[in-house]
């Protein structure tokens, strides 16, 4: 089946993080997907969990260089929330239920693999960021996550020059380093 | 080349901002020097990382917000979240990686067995997911100490094995009145029993004469007949500060054989800049609560007591001054005055494997149920 043109602008919006594109998907979907869970024993939170989950797998494949969605985007996002919550469950050892599908399902595992792949990672670098400690956690969110300019950071930081505080900014990154593979090697 | 130099020269390479003469110098040291060439890959993977990362972490950023204002708007609904403090509301969505850092900020006490220990409640629950495994872990060890007990049951003592709950280690630190120095951690395990092992399985029944769980020390006291004298400990107790990037050494029990590790002071102060711990570079595991750290002159600087729980090598230590201080208390309240501590280390001086083989017989496994 091949994507409407529309469909695949919301993914390359998806990919570029438009704000406005991820409120449109937000809108559309986030009603499916809370049925989903609380029709399944689960609570609205949950639900908010899972979709937010689920949007993160479908940003981690939208970014995938030539990538391509053989469903709709609807599809492909119940699908993957739908495996999401059952193992959710069954972790929760409330296994064994059957959901009843208001969507047509396809298979996704390859892709929630990958994201769980990625979600060890990213866990371990969430750590190691949590032990690095201030000012090197927020200057480092400052450049990486909220991509402010050098001077910027170095104004909010009280750094006499951009110079000084890239020189801060490398000292932390050693730092992160080591506390990223110190658990990376470990697991 | 140095480490933070590195890292920005890989940045600026996967960024694409060298200029062409930097890029192709970049290129041709990485290919004539593998060394080097190994820790840009290194890097790389780690920039590539945090990438992932920063790109993940702005996404969900951006998720959240997206939806506090679709709620605000009431065009999607929330009833749980309606109503609530934001806070609460990212609490709910951040808990999961919340909850996993806690627990890797966590330490762990490093004691063969169950885990329990004198650090407060809230360590306590950061290391609580540990303590099945070890058990299990524990299990299995039992079983095969079984095994191997069977095995050797003509070499060794006599007496009848008491069956042990956890293990940890002591070391003999007076010979007039047989003093052994171990974890205040450690006695929380031995509710019925408590004694020590050496290294050819022979157990001899103490008692702690000695707690203080603030510093996490004990002291025990071999009051088992059958305990023949030693000679005056190899090594004495070192009064200063330990330096930073002094190379150390321990020797303790994680398993049921005698096991050696080296590593350097790495920090003054413990996790938390606990002043009553140094931090060390090296491995330990559980059971080797109360193995001792040794320098290269012979003198003891501290008392392996715990770790961080997901760091392998890093490593907690009670300075000496605080053993020394606890001695002195002793000393004090009670009617061993004649506690005698090595001033003179016979360990000063010699390589690293005769001093292992001098003090290995004064390193004891602490045992009990």
């Amino acid at each position: 089946m091949n994507l409407s043109e529309e469909e695949k602008q919301l993914l390359v919006g998806l990919a570029n993080k438009d704000n406005q594109i991820i409120e449109l998907i937000y809108k559309e979907n986030y009603s499916m997907i809370t049925n989903l869970v609380i029709n399944n024993n689960g609570s609205s939170d949950d639900a908010a969990d899972i979709f937010q989950e689920g949007m993160i797998v479908l940003f981690e494949k939208s970014k995938q260089p030539g990538f391509e969605l053989h469903c709709q985007l609807k599809t492909y996002l119940y699908s993957v929330c739908r495996r999401l919550w059952l193992k959710k469950l069954q972790q929760q050892k409330k296994g064994g239920v059957k959901i009843e599908d208001i969507e047509q399902v396809i298979s996704v595992e390859e892709d929630i693999e990958l994201h769980e792949r990625n979600q060890v990672n990213f866990t371990i670098m969430e750590n190691a960021m949590s032990k690095i400690g201030e000012p090197c956690k927020s200057l480092l969110e400052a450049y990486y996550i909220h991509k402010k300019p050098m001077h910027q950071i170095a104004d909010e930081f009280s750094y006499t020059n951009a110079d000084n505080a890239k020189t801060q900014k490398y000292k932390c990154l050693v730092r992160l380093k080591k506390l990223f593979f110190a658990q990376y090697k470990n697991g | 080349m140095e480490d933070a130099l590195l890292i920005d020269a890989a940045e600026r390479y996967l960024r694409g901002e060298m200029s062409i003469q930097e890029k192709e110098f970049f290129e041709e040291m990485r290919k004539n020097n593998a060394e080097l060439d190994q820790l840009v890959v290194e890097k790389i993977f780690f920039l590539n990382e945090l990438d992932k990362y920063s790109e993940t972490k702005h996404f969900i950023h951006l998720l959240n917000e997206t939806s506090s204002k679709l709620t605000e708007q009431g065009i999607i609904e929330k009833n749980a979240v309606k109503g609530r403090a934001k806070v609460v509301f990212l609490w709910n969505k951040y808990k999961k990686t919340i909850a996993v850092a806690a627990s890797i900020a966590g330490i762990v006490s490093i004691i063969g067995g169950i885990l329990t220990s004198v650090f407060n409640n809230n360590k306590i629950n950061n290391i609580k997911p540990l303590v099945e495994k070890i058990k299990e872990q524990d299990n299995k060890y039992k079983s095969l100490e079984k095994k191997i007990g069977q095995l050797n049951t003509g070499n060794i003592s006599n007496k009848p094995k008491a069956e042990s709950k956890f293990r940890a280690t002591g070391f003999l630190v007076d010979v007039n009145n047989n003093l052994i120095v171990t974890n205040a951690h450690v006695l929380n395990e031995a509710k019925n029993q408590l004694f020590i092992e050496d290294n050819k399985g022979n157990q001899f029944i103490a008692k702690p004469v000695f707690v203080n769980n603030e510093n996490d020390l004990a002291i025990l006291q071999i009051t088992d007949e059958d305990f023949k004298k030693y000679l005056p400990a190899p090594f004495g107790i070192k009064k200063n500060v330990a330096e930073l990037g002094e190379q150390i050494f321990t020797l303790g029990y994680p398993k049921q054989e005698i096991v050696y590790n080296e590593g350097y002071v790495s920090a003054k102060n413990g996790y938390q800049m606990d002043t009553v711990f140094y931090q060390i570079s090296a491995t330990a595991n559980e059971g080797n609560s109360g193995s001792p750290v040794i320098n290269k002159n012979g003198d003891l600087i501290g008392v392996v007591s715990s770790r961080e729980t997901n760091s392998e090598g890093v490593v907690f230590v009670i300075k000496s001054s605080f053993i020394q201080k606890a001695i002195n208390d002793l000393k004090q309240s009670s009617e061993l005055t004649n506690i005698r501590i090595t001033t003179n280390p016979s360990l000063r001086g010699s390589d690293r494997v005769s001093q292992v083989k001098k003090v290995q017989d004064y390193i004891f496994m602490i045992k009990g149920n």
